[in-house]
């Protein structure tokens, strides 16, 4: 049976092109790039020229970027920097829609002492401006809002956030895990002072993340050991994965007009005819501000968990913001911070494409999919009439 | 109280710090999740291909459990022979994830043919041992089944429409009562929190009923209450130090170290704990207060009578 990927914001493939750069670090070019001798030391360069493309990707300057471990890392890292640089102030800002790596994080400051401020988003996804700018105040220590929702793909507005926040003097963090290599980044015109990229979400292997840090910002190393990456950074260098990481860059800004207009027309394509053919079918989040390659579609009367093991059945992978399938019980913290009913949040399905997919992967998803709705359908006591759906509506 | 079981009271006070911890870690999302492979073949192909699916038009027997905002719910249609009291079909509709639908297939499958007060003898976990097991976080499923299989024989014998179970509501989230928590640990043995949320959910939402179901679960078992903040009761000058020692170590100064600060103990006299604050905590306006929420904490965890005074 073949795969289906459509769960591309969760992971990505490793590019062919990717991976052949990385071979050889992996296999005879194994040195150590602190090492004095030149079987070491050659793989320096390559670093640097990766530190390059990659710098290139956001127009940063290469001697601004770092390499970590993963995205988690590089969140964690930038907001633990700005705490650490500041100690008189006490307030942290993110929002309630954030990945876990900048939420739970920020929650654990404030266990330890900090005063953490959730801004709330309106019902398409999109940030509740006024409350952000009531929650600005003199203790601000750091400001952590997500570039793009991975889970819905809405574009948060960086550029009208970045200003407010430079104007004011206040540190600015992005996770831009799910945007880099997917909407343009251009940090000499986005005044934000630390982003974070992530190796795997565009074609690049797991376990390597990148941190951009402006010059100028005052910074604090997270992981102390070794002189690496300037201090910044200690640990000995994931050479191959900085190399392919590179390589990925490279092509994520080669390809990146192009692919945005492809992706979006898969994209579309998928959600108008999911829409046309399931009933009793919405889109979550908003439309107009969107990555190109991602779609959360509700199926509603039916849950999450179900459509996925059925899709999986035909090999499509996707993902869902369940209840059942979030680890807890309870559903997608995003969803319901939009205000999504619960009937639509618990069958939430997550589509995210990438340059690998192609129009056969579309037909395939639509031609499925409403048999497996109906089935499923078919199975649930809800939807049948108005009465039974109006009540569950009315009680929340 | 002996050394040892000062430093079992310790553990205690860690994990319960710990299971603190993981409730509060708010959104545990697309993480430890359930996958397909945690499925034994058998739900699998309940899931598949569902026996009995639908409605039966004219039932003699309708039992209703669960929501769809709690993300699951069970129908389930019984038709009895009125001669001779046994179930001749049994059918269900089911919103909710793959285990939901197995177990609901299984319950309709296993009370076909029974009389009424043998289908009332099959439990969850019967329901959960015909499927091959269920993964421990979807116990709540089979749970589900059974709850609804009572629910249709207790609407078929006219019994007063028990929807909601006698007794308060625990977990708000989920709508648990008491009651039902009592009976589901005593059917299946549940000893802690975290198996109750498996079998009922209730916990597993915000987490502010958890206390609760502690103090319910120490009633069922009639277990002493676990020594929570409780005090150790006598100390000895020896085992008094080292829990000062330990509390101070574990639970004060990696607070104080957060914010650059730092406490360092320098003697105990009987009740006079003295400390010398360091870092950024020396000349600090706070210290005053800092001192009374070190006394607190020892007083609450070590004993009423601490005093706590820091050097100048």
């Amino acid at each position: 049976m073949n795969t289906v990927y459509l769960d591309n914001n969760a992971t990505t493939c490793v590019a062919p092109e990717v991976l052949d750069e990385m071979a050889p670090y992996l296999a005879e070019l194994y040195g150590n790039p602190s090492s004095m001798h030149t079987f070491g030391g050659q793989t320096r360069r390559r670093i640097e020229e990766a530190r390059e493309k990659v710098a290139a990707l956001i127009n940063a300057e290469p001697d601004e970027i770092i390499f970590t471990s993963c995205g988690t890392e590089s969140d964690n890292t930038a907001i633990m920097s700005a705490v650490e640089s500041q100690p008189r102030k006490r307030h942290i800002i993110t929002s309630r829609v954030e990945h876990p790596a900048v939420l739970n994080f920020c929650q654990h400051l404030g266990r330890k002492g900090h005063r953490v401020s959730l801004v709330p988003v309106q019902k398409q996804g999109r940030l509740d401006m006024d409350a952000f700018l009531r929650m600005l105040d003199d203790d601000v220590v750091v400001v952590s809002i997500m570039h793009a929702n991975n889970e819905t793909g809405v574009i948060f507005p960086m550029d009208e956030l970045c200003e407010i926040l430079k104007e004011r003097g206040i540190v600015m963090h992005t996770d831009a895990v799910q945007a880099a290599g997917k909407i343009s980044i251009d940090v000499r015109k986005l005044p934000v002072d630390m982003l974070t990229i992530s190796g795997h979400k565009l074609h690049a292997p797991k376990g390597i993340g990148v941190l951009y840090i402006r010059k100028g910002t005052r910074f604090h190393p997270y992981v102390i050991g070794g002189h690496q990456e300037q201090g910044r950074r200690a640990g000995t260098e994931n050479v191959a994965s900085i190399i392919g990481l590179g390589k990925a860059c490279e092509l994520a800004l080669q390809h990146l007009p192009a692919e945005s207009a492809y992706l979006s027309g898969l994209r579309d394509r998928l959600e108008k005819e999911l829409l046309q053919s399931c009933p009793n079918t919405r889109v979550n989040g908003d439309p107009s501000r969107r990555l190109p390659n991602t779609t959360n579609v509700s199926f509603e009367y039916i849950e999450g968990e179900a459509i996925l093991l059925r899709l999986n059945e035909y090999g499509i992978c996707a993902s869902s913001g369940s209840a059942c399938t979030s680890g807890s019980l309870e559903p997608s913290h995003v969803l319901r911070a939009m205000g999504v009913p619960y009937t639509a949040v618990h069958g939430s399905i997550r589509f995210s494409l990438s340059r690998y997919n192609t129009e056969k992967d579309i037909d395939f998803v639509l031609e499925v999919m409403p048999g497996i709705v109906r089935e499923l359908r078919e199975l649930s006591p809800f939807g049948r009439n108005d009465a039974a759906c109006s009540r569950d509506y009315a009680s929340e | 109280m002996d050394f040892i079981s000062s430093l079992y009271y310790l553990r205690v006070v860690k994990s319960i710090q710990f299971s603190e911890y993981r409730i509060l870690d708010i959104t545990r999302l697309l993480c430890n999740d359930v996958t397909m492979w945690d499925y034994s073949d058998r739900v699998k192909d309940a899931f598949l291909h569902p026996k009995n699916v639908g409605e039966i038009k004219d039932a003699d027997a309708v039992g209703e459990i669960g929501s769809i905002i709690c993300g699951d719910a069970l129908k389930l249609y019984l038709k009895i022979d009125r001669e001779t009291g046994k179930i001749t079909d049994a059918r269900f509709q089911t919103f909710g994830c793959a285990s939901a639908i197995a177990s609901s297939s299984a319950l309709t499958e296993m009370v076909k043919g029974k009389t009424l007060d043998e289908a009332l003898t099959v439990t969850n976990q019967d329901i959960a041992d015909v499927l091959g097991g269920l993964p421990d976080q979807k116990m709540h499923c089979s749970v589900m089944g059974r709850e609804a299989l009572e629910a249709a024989i207790a609407n078929y014998r006219g019994v007063p429409v028990a929807k909601k179970e006698e007794g308060r509501v625990v977990c708000k989230c989920f709508d648990v009562t008491e009651e039902k928590i009592r009976r589901v640990a005593m059917d299946n043995h549940l000893t802690t929190v975290e198996e109750i949320t498996n079998f009922t959910k209730a916990g597993g939402g915000c987490g502010e009923c958890i206390p609760n179901i502690e103090t319910i679960l120490q009633n069922v078992w009639s277990l002493k209450p676990t020594e929570k903040p409780s005090k150790p009761k006598k100390l000895t000058n020896l085992h008094k130090i080292a829990l000062i020692q330990e509390i101070i170590e574990t639970e004060i100064r990696p607070g104080l170290q957060a914010d650059n600060g730092d406490v360092e103990l320098i003697d105990i006299d009987g009740s006079r704990v003295i400390v010398a604050l360091r870092g950024m905590c020396t000349g600090c306006m706070m210290a005053a207060v800092t001192v009374k929420g070190i006394q607190a904490k020892l007083r609450e965890l070590v004993s009423d009578d601490i005093t706590v005074e820091a050097l100048q």
